[in-house]
C-alpha cells in the first residue's frame, strides 16, 4: 500500500492512491454510496488541485502547502488517547463532546451515542452502517463535487468524520462541541467528512473547533454539509487555532429550508494557511442567515474566506460580516459572492468587510460581489481596509493611556463587534480572552494544549478590563 | 510657576503655525485665548498636548519647570495635562466606562499607585457624572459614538473631573452648545478649579467667559499673542470683533 510515502500533493499521487486503496475506500459503501465516491473521483481526476489561474484561487497560493510533503494514512495510524484530544473543551461549559483525531473520529465510550429524544450523534462511519437510509438521504447532496476538486477529493477519499442528527422538533438540550486536534509526530495530509441535519424546527448550537497540539505540518481538507430543515435553527461556530505550518481548507455547505435560521460564526485565530469555503443554499422562501468572521493574523499566515450564497428563493435575509487584523506580512483574502436568482424576490441581502492592516507588508484583497436577477430586492456591500485611527490613538493616549494599551484597546473594540455576536456566554468570555490574548501575542501553539483550555480561567490582563461593570 | 512658554514656533508638513508664543501660567489661574479662526490656537492646544505631527521648530515649553519637548503624549497626560478636545473622537466599541477605568488605573500606575477597585471606580464615576449633571446612562455606551454636540462636550468635562489634572485646556469647548449645555459645561469647569490647578480656555466668542471667569485674555492672531489684558480685553473683543486687532497689527 503506497501510503506512506512523504511525498507532495498532487493530482498523480492522489489518483494512483485512490486505485491502489479501491478495496479499502469501498469496504463499507452501499451501492448509493460507492456510486457517489465514484462520481466524485471522476471529477477530481477532471478538476485536479486549484490553482492561482482560477479566478477562486487567484489570492490564494497553495504551492507552498502542498510541495511540503505529507504521509496520508488511509486507516488510523494509532490508538486515540481520548483525554488528549477532551481536554480542550470550552470551562463551566456543559456541552456534549465528540472528537476526532488525525480526522479519525475517537470516543470516550461508543461510536454513536443515541440519546433519548432522538438525537444521535457519533462517527459518521458508524451511522452509515446503522442508519444507511437516513445518512443516504442527505450524504453528498449539498456539497458539490463537479466544481470544486478539494470537495471531489473528499467525497473520493471520505471514510469516517462526524454525523448528528437533530429529529424534528427536538431541542438539543446542550451545545454540542465537535473538536478536531491534529498530533501526529510525523507531516501528514487529512480529510474527514461531516454530515449534520437538522429535521423541521429543530434547534442546535454547535461548536466545530480546528486546533493543533503541536508543531508538526499538516494539510486538512474538512467538509462538512449541514442540512437546516423547515424552520430549524443553528447556531454554528466554526473556531480554527493551529500551527504556523498547517494548511486548513474547509467547506462548509449549508441548505436551508423555508424559514430556516442561522447564524454561523468563523474565527480565525491562528494558521498556516486557512481557507474557508462557506456555501449557503436558501431553499425555501423566509429563511435567515447571518455569516460572521474575525481573522487575527501576523507573520506569514494567510487566510481566505470565500462566502457563496444563493438566495434561490423569494423573502430570504443574509447578512455577512468579516472583520480581520492583519500585522506582519499576513495576507487576508476576502470574497462574497451574493447570488439573487430571478424569482427570489424581496430579498435581503448585505455584505462587509473590514480591515485593519497593522503594517505596510500586510496584504488584503477584498472583492464583495452582488450578483442579481431581481428587482424587488434590498442589497448591499462593503469593504473597507485601513490602519488604527489615529486620531483616536491620540485621543487614548491623551487621557494617558500608552501607546500599547491603546493600539490593544482599539484592536479589541474592532474585533469585538464580531465577538458580541457570540450567543453562548461562556464561549463569549472564552474567546474574548481568546482575541486578547492574541493580540498580546501570547495566544501560541502551547505544548500542552492550544487553547490553554485545561488550565482554569485565568483572568487576563493588560490594564484592560473588558467587563461591563 | 505651573506653564512657561517661550518663543514658541511650530509649523505641520513645513508651514509655519505658530510663530513666537510666549505665554505663562501659574496655579489657580484661568487664562482666556482668543482669536480669529486660523490664527493657530487649535495648534497651541495640540502642541502642548504633544501631537506629534507639529513640528516644534524653535523655543520651549517648561511645564512644571521640566522640558515638555522629551514627553510623549501619553506621560504629558500622565503628568497631569488635560486637552478638551473641540471635536472629540468617536471611538465604537470601547465603552466610556473600559477607556476611563483603563486611563485612571494607568495614571494611578505611574503615580506608583494601585489599580482601583471596580467598586471605588464605580463610585468616583457615580460623584463625577453628577458633577456634568450626566443622567442618561451615556457611560456604557462606546466613546462620544452617536452623542449629540452637546453630550460629547459634557463627556470631555467629565473626563476632565474623573482624571483631575493639574493643566487643562480646554479647545472650544464651547463651540456647537446651546446655552443649557454651555452652562453645565462651565458649571463643571468652575467646580473643578483649585488654588493647585489652572485652566487654558480657547474659545472664539465672549459668551464662554461670561460663566467661566477668566484671570487673563490673550488674542492670539497670526501665530503669535499679540494683546493681553484682563476680563475686560473680551468685552472690547465682542464689541470691537477682530478686525480691530487686524488693523492694530498692520499699523
Amino acid at each position: 500500500m503506497q501510503t506512506d510515502l512523504k511525498e507532495s500533493i498532487t493530482r498523480e499521487r492522489m489518483m494512483s492512491l485512490f486505485e491502489a486503496n479501491h478495496p479499502l475506500l469501498f469496504a463499507n459503501d452501499s451501492s448509493t454510496l460507492a456510486e457517489i465516491r465514484e462520481r466524485a473521483f471522476l471529477s477530481f481526476s477532471k478538476l485536479g488541485f486549484p490553482n492561482t489561474r482560477m479566478e477562486l484561487w487567484r489570492n490564494t497560493d497553495l504551492k507552498e502547502s502542498f510541495g511540503r510533503g505529507y504521509n496520508y494514512h488511509l486507516q488510523p495510524t494509532e490508538e486515540a488517547d481520548v483525554q488528549k484530544v477532551f481536554r480542550c473543551n470550552i470551562p463551566h461549559l456543559d456541552t456534549a463532546v465528540i472528537g476526532q483525531l488525525n480526522g479519525w473520529f475517537v470516543s470516550k465510550d461508543v461510536p454513536l451515542m443515541e440519546l433519548g429524544n432522538g438525537i444521535i450523534m457519533g462517527s459518521l462511519a458508524a451511522a452509515r452502517k446503522k442508519y444507511p437510509q437516513l445518512v443516504e438521504r442527505y450524504y453528498g447532496t449539498m456539497a458539490n463535487d463537479s466544481i470544486d476538486g478539494f470537495t471531489a477529493l473528499n467525497t473520493a477519499f471520505a471514510q469516517d468524520g462526524v454525523f448528528i442528527y437533530v429529529p424534528d422538533r427536538v431541542k438539543s438540550p446542550k451545545p454540542v462541541q465537535l473538536i478536531n486536534v491534529i498530533h501526529h509526530d510525523e507531516n501528514i495530509f487529512l480529510q474527514s467528512r461531516n454530515l449534520i441535519v437538522l429535521g423541521a424546527n429543530a434547534n442546535l448550537s454547535l461548536v466545530h473547533c480546528d486546533d493543533s497540539y503541536n508543531y508538526q505540518a499538516s494539510f486538512s481538507n474538512i467538509v462538512t454539509e449541514i442540512h437546516l430543515g423547515e424552520n430549524a435553527m443553528l447556531d454554528h461556530y466554526k473556531l480554527q487555532n493551529l500551527n504556523n505550518d498547517s494548511t486548513l481548507v474547509s467547506s462548509v455547505c449549508f441548505r436551508m429550508e423555508a424559514s430556516a435560521n442561522l447564524e454561523s460564526h468563523y474565527i480565525s485565530l491562528n494558521g498556516g494557511l486557512l481557507r474557508n469555503n462557506i456555501r449557503l443554499l436558501f431553499n425555501g422562501p423566509h429563511g435567515n442567515a447571518n455569516i460572521y468572521g474575525i481573522y487575527l493574523m501576523d507573520r506569514k499566515q494567510h487566510v481566505d474566506n470565500q462566502v457563496f450564497v444563493d438566495h434561490a428563493h423569494p423573502d430570504c435575509t443574509s447578512r455577512e460580516m468579516f472583520k480581520g487584523i492583519l500585522d506582519e506580512h499576513a495576507h487576508g483574502v476576502f470574497n462574497g459572492h451574493v447570488l439573487v436568482r430571478r424569482n427570489a424576490a424581496r430579498t435581503n441581502a448585505y455584505q462587509s468587510n473590514k480591515n485593519i492592516l497593522l503594517t505596510d507588508t500586510a496584504r488584503v484583497n477584498s472583492k464583495p460581489f452582488l450578483e442579481i436577477y431581481n428587482d424587488d430586492v434590498k442589497c448591499s456591500h462593503g469593504s473597507t481596509t485601513g490602519q488604527l485611527d489615529a486620531e483616536a490613538m491620540f485621543y487614548l493616549r491623551q487621557r494617558g493611556i500608552g501607546m500599547e494599551s491603546a493600539r490593544m484597546l482599539l484592536m479589541f473594540a474592532f474585533a469585538d463587534e464580531i465577538v458580541q455576536k457570540i450567543a453562548i456566554p461562556q464561549l463569549r468570555q472564552r474567546i474574548e480572552d481568546m482575541v486578547k490574548k492574541r493580540l498580546q501575542g501570547e495566544l501560541q501553539i502551547c505544548e500542552q494544549c492550544v487553547l490553554h483550555c485545561s488550565a482554569p480561567e485565568r483572568q487576563v490582563e493588560f490594564n484592560i478590563d473588558t467587563a461591563k461593570i | 510657576m505651573l506653564l512657561s512658554i517661550k518663543n514658541l514656533h511650530a509649523s505641520i508638513n513645513g508651514k509655519e503655525i505658530l510663530k513666537g508664543v510666549n505665554l505663562e501660567v501659574k496655579k489657580g489661574e484661568v487664562h482666556a485665548i482668543m482669536g480669529p479662526n486660523g490664527t493657530g490656537k487649535s495648534t497651541l492646544a495640540s502642541v502642548i498636548a504633544g501631537r506629534e505631527v507639529f513640528e516644534v521648530t524653535a523655543g520651549e515649553i517648561l511645564y512644571k519647570g521640566k522640558n515638555l519637548q522629551k514627553l510623549t503624549v501619553e506621560e504629558r497626560a500622565r503628568e497631569g495635562i488635560f486637552l478638551g478636545f473641540q471635536y472629540p473622537v468617536e471611538i465604537p466599541g470601547v465603552s466610556i466606562t473600559n477607556f476611563m477605568r483603563t486611563a485612571v488605573n494607568e495614571m494611578r500606575k505611574y503615580k506608583g499607585l494601585d489599580a482601583m477597585s471596580g467598586a471605588e471606580f464605580l463610585k468616583l464615576m457615580e460623584e463625577k457624572k453628577r458633577l456634568v449633571e450626566i443622567t442618561s446612562n451615556l457611560t456604557n455606551r462606546s466613546v462620544n459614538e452617536g452623542f449629540s454636540g452637546g453630550e460629547k462636550k459634557k463627556n470631555e468635562i467629565f473626563q476632565m473631573a474623573m482624571l483631575e489634572p493639574t493643566l487643562a485646556i480646554l479647545d472650544e469647548t464651547d463651540s456647537g452648545l446651546d446655552i443649557d449645555a454651555l452652562r453645565i459645561v462651565a458649571n463643571g469647569v468652575n467646580k473643578l478649579r483649585r488654588p493647585d490647578n489652572a485652566f487654558v480656555v480657547i474659545t472664539h466668542y465672549q459668551r464662554l467667559l461670561d460663566y467661566i471667569v477668566p484671570d487673563f485674555v490673550h488674542v492670539l492672531f497670526e501665530g503669535k499673542i499679540v494683546k493681553s489684558g484682563g476680563k475686560a480685553l473680551a468685552l472690547e473683543l465682542e464689541e470691537k470683533g477682530y478686525d480691530w486687532i487686524k488693523k492694530e497689527q498692520e499699523a
